[in-house]
C-alpha cells in the first residue's frame, strides 16, 4: 500500500488538487452541481482527448505538433458526411472516421521513420498540411452531426454527479489504453521513449512501434475532432487552441518529455486542473479574454517548469 | 571519407545545393517566373516585378527572424503575432498621443514578448516552437483585451509608413529603402560579427560551443529578443503595405516566413544557411503564391503545398547532408 502511494505520488497529488479545486468552485458558487459538472466535462472533452492522444506520443519519446489539425480534419469530414444522414448511415461514418485518424497518424509516423526527418519537423509541416486539408473539406464551420452523438455526452448516466461525458472518456480511453498497455506493444511504447537504441538491441521494431504511437495518437485526435463536434453540433475547420493545452496537461500529469515515463490518469486530470480553473475564472466573472490570457500564461509556466524538470534529469 | 563510386546526378547536384545554395535557388526562381510566363502571357512587367518585391519584401523580413533562430537550431513562430501587434499598437496610439510615442511603445511591446521567448528558452529550457507558440498564444489575448479598450479611438496609419509601404520611386516600390540596408546588416552580421558566429557555433554544436565558453543563454535571450524586434518593425512596414488595422495582419505571414527559410537552405536543425537564401526564398514563395492564385487553388491548397514542401526539402537536406 505504501509503495503504490510512493510510486503513485503526483498522480494522487493531482487528484487531491482537482478536488480542492471543485471545492473551490463550490465556494464561489454555492449553487454548483451536476449541471455544471456536465458542463465541465463536456468542455473538458476535446481537451482530455488530444491530451491522452499527445501523451503516448511523448510517452514513445515523440510529440505530435498536428494533433490539433487532424482533429479540425475528423470533425469537418464528420460534420460534411453526417450532413442529412440518418442515424442508421452515421455509424460507418463514425468508424470511418476513426479509421481516418488512424491513417492520419500512420502517415506522420511513416514519415519521421522513412525520411529520417526529426518528429517536431515533420509534425510541424504536417500541422500545415493537415490545416490545409481541413480547409479544402470545408472552408467555414459548418455541416451537422447526428444527434444521438450529442446525446452521447450530454446528461448523466446513472447518479446524478457522475456526467456522460465522463463516462464516455474513461470506457473509449480504457477500452484502447488497458489492452495496449497489458500486452507487449504497451512495454515496446515505453522502451522507445526509454532508450530507443537499447530498444533496438534487445529486438524491439523502432520503426513499427514508433509508428503505431503516432496512430494512436491520430486516433484519440479522430475521437477529439468528433467531440468537439459533439460539443457543437457543427465542423470546425480551424484548429483549436489543443496543442498547447495537450503539452501542457501532458507535462502537468507528470509524463516526461523525452519520454518513457508517466501514464495516462495523471495528463487526463491535469486537463480537469485546467479546466477547472478555466470555469472559475468564469465564475469569478473575469473577461473571457483576460481568463484566457490567465489560462494561456498557466500553460507556459506549467510547460517551463516540466522543461526545467527534464534538465535536471538529463543533468543526474 | 573517401567516395569511391562515381558521383551521380544528384549526388553533384546535392554538394552543389549544400556548397552553393544560391545558384540552384535563383534557377528555380527564374524556372518559376517563365512557367508565369508561359501560363498567362503578358503577365511579366516592370510593374509586375516592383509588385511582386513589395510583396516579397515584409515576408522576406519576417523570415529574416526564423532565419537567424534556425541557426540554433530554434524557430520563433510568434513573429506573425509580434508584427500584427506592433501594427495595431501603432495605428491606435497614434491619433492619441502622436506617431512618434507610438512606435516606440509598439516597439517596447515587441521586444518584451522577445525577452519572454528568451527567457523561457535561454534559461527555461523550453523548446523554441512550444514556447514561441506559448508566448504568441498569451500575446493575442492581450491584444484582444486592448483592442476592447480602444474600439473608439479611431485609427492613424502614419503617413511615412505609407510612403515605405505603398509609395514607388522610378518604378521601385519605397520599401527597398528599409529592405536594402536591413538586409545588408543582416549578411553581415550572421557573416562578419561575433554573434553571427556565436549563432553558428551553437547550432552545430550546443555542448561544444558551451565547453569553449561561450555564455549560450545570453545568445539566446539576445537572439529572440532581436527576433521580436524584427517582427516589430515589419509590422510596422506591413500596416504601411495593407493600409488597414486588424487583428490578424501579419498571421498569414508565419507559415510561409519558415518555409521561406527552409526553401533558402538554412537548415531547421542549425549551424547552416543564410540570409542571402532566405531573400531568394521569399521571392520563390511569392512568385509561387501568384501563380497557385492564378490557377485558382483555394487557400486550403496552399497550406498543403507549403507543408509539403517544408518537408520535402528538409529530407532531401538530410540525405544529403548524410551522404556527404
Amino acid at each position: 500500500m505504501k509503495r503504490w502511494i510512493e510510486a503513485n505520488s503526483w498522480t494522487l497529488g493531482l487528484a487531491v488538487l482537482l478536488a480542492a479545486l471543485l471545492l473551490v468552485t463550490k465556494l464561489i458558487q454555492p449553487d454548483f452541481g451536476a449541471s455544471g459538472l456536465d458542463s465541465l466535462a463536456r468542455a473538458a472533452l476535446p481537451f482530455a482527448l488530444a491530451t491522452v492522444g499527445m501523451a503516448i506520443v511523448v510517452i514513445a519519446g515523440g510529440i505530435d505538433l498536428s494533433i490539433a489539425a487532424m482533429m479540425a480534419v475528423a470533425s469537418v469530414t464528420g460534420a460534411v458526411l453526417m450532413d442529412g444522414a440518418t442515424d442508421a448511415q452515421s455509424v460507418p461514418i463514425v468508424i470511418g472516421i476513426l479509421l481516418l485518424g488512424l491513417l492520419m497518424g500512420a502517415i506522420n509516423g511513416a514519415l519521421i521513420v522513412v525520411t529520417r526527418v526529426p518528429d517536431i519537423v515533420v509534425t510541424l509541416a504536417m500541422l500545415f498540411v493537415w490545416q490545409g486539408v481541413a480547409l479544402l473539406i470545408l472552408n467555414a464551420p459548418g455541416g451537422s452531426i447526428a444527434p444521438w452523438l450529442r446525446s452521447l455526452i450530454t446528461g448523466n448516466f446513472g447518479p446524478d454527479w457522475l456526467p456522460r461525458a465522463v463516462i464516455f472518456l474513461a470506457v473509449i480511453t480504457a477500452l484502447i489504453w488497458v489492452p495496449i498497455r497489458r500486452s507487449k506493444l504497451g512495454l515496446r511504447l515505453y522502451a522507445i521513449g526509454s532508450d530507443p537504441l537499447a530498444a533496438f538491441r534487445s529486438g524491439v521494431p523502432v520503426g513499427q512501434t514508433r509508428i503505431i504511437a503516432y496512430a494512436l495518437c491520430g486516433l484519440f485526435a479522430a475521437l477529439g475532432g468528433l467531440s468537439v463536434s459533439m460539443g457543437t453540433g457543427i465542423g470546425e475547420p480551424i484548429p483549436g487552441p489543443y496543442l498547447l493545452a495537450s503539452v501542457a496537461a501532458v507535462v502537468l500529469g507528470g509524463v516526461v518529455l523525452g519520454g518513457g515515463r508517466g501514464g495516462l490518469l495523471g495528463p487526463i486530470l491535469a486537463v480537469f486542473i485546467l479546466r477547472t480553473v478555466r470555469m472559475d475564472l468564469t465564475l469569478l466573472s473575469v473577461d473571457p479574454n483576460v481568463a484566457a490570457i490567465i489560462e494561456g500564461t498557466i500553460m507556459v509556466a506549467v510547460v517551463m517548469f516540466g522543461a526545467v524538470l527534464a534538465t535536471r534529469a538529463r543533468r543526474t | 571519407m573517401t567516395m569511391t563510386d562515381t558521383p551521380t546526378a544528384l549526388n553533384r547536384m546535392g554538394r552543389l545545393m549544400v556548397d552553393r545554395p544560391l545558384l540552384p535557388l535563383i534557377g528555380l526562381l527564374i524556372l518559376l517566373i517563365a512557367l508565369l510566363a508561359v501560363l498567362n502571357p503578358g503577365v511579366l512587367s516592370m510593374f509586375w516585378a516592383s509588385n511582386t518585391l513589395k510583396i516579397a519584401i515584409p515576408l522576406a523580413m519576417l523570415a529574416a527572424c526564423q532565419t537567424l533562430t534556425m541557426l540554433t537550431g530554434g524557430i520563433d513562430l510568434s513573429v506573425g503575432t509580434v508584427a500584427t501587434i506592433s501594427a495595431y499598437l501603432t495605428a491606435t496610439l497614434a491619433p492619441l498621443i502622436g506617431v512618434p510615442p507610438a512606435i516606440a511603445i509598439a516597439l517596447l511591446s515587441a521586444v518584451v514578448i522577445g525577452l519572454v521567448n528568451g527567457f523561457g528558452i535561454a534559461i527555461c529550457r523550453v523548446h523554441p516552437l512550444i514556447m514561441t507558440l506559448g508566448t504568441a498564444l498569451i500575446a493575442t489575448g492581450c491584444l484582444l483585451v486592448y483592442q476592447r479598450y480602444v474600439i473608439a479611438t479611431g485609427v492613424l496609419i502614419p503617413d511615412f509608413l505609407l510612403w515605405l509601404g505603398t509609395g514607388r520611386t522610378w518604378g521601385l516600390p519605397n520599401s527597398l529603402a528599409l529592405f536594402i540596408p536591413f538586409a545588408i546588416l543582416v549578411i553581415w552580421a550572421q557573416r562578419r560579427s561575433g554573434f553571427g558566429r556565436l549563432l553558428y557555433a551553437i547550432g552545430a554544436n550546443e555542448a561544444a560551443a558551451r565547453l569553449s565558453g561561450v555564455r549560450v543563454w545570453q545568445v539566446h535571450l539576445t537572439l529572440y529578443t532581436l527576433s521580436s524586434l524584427i517582427a516589430g518593425v515589419t509590422g510596422l512596414l506591413y500596416l504601411g503595405q495593407i493600409k488597414t488595422a486588424s487583428l490578424s495582419l501579419a498571421l498569414p505571414l508565419d507559415l510561409p516566413s519558415v518555409a521561406a527559410a527552409v526553401i533558402g537552405g538554412t537548415s531547421i536543425f542549425g549551424g547552416r544557411g543564410g540570409y542571402g537564401g532566405t531573400i531568394v526564398g521569399a521571392l520563390i514563395l511569392t512568385v509561387l503564391t501568384s501563380m497557385l492564385t492564378l490557377m485558382q487553388i483555394p487557400e486550403g491548397g496552399r497550406r498543403i503545398l507549403f507543408g509539403l514542401i517544408i518537408l520535402a526539402v528538409t529530407a532531401l537536406f538530410i540525405r544529403l547532408t548524410e551522404r556527404n
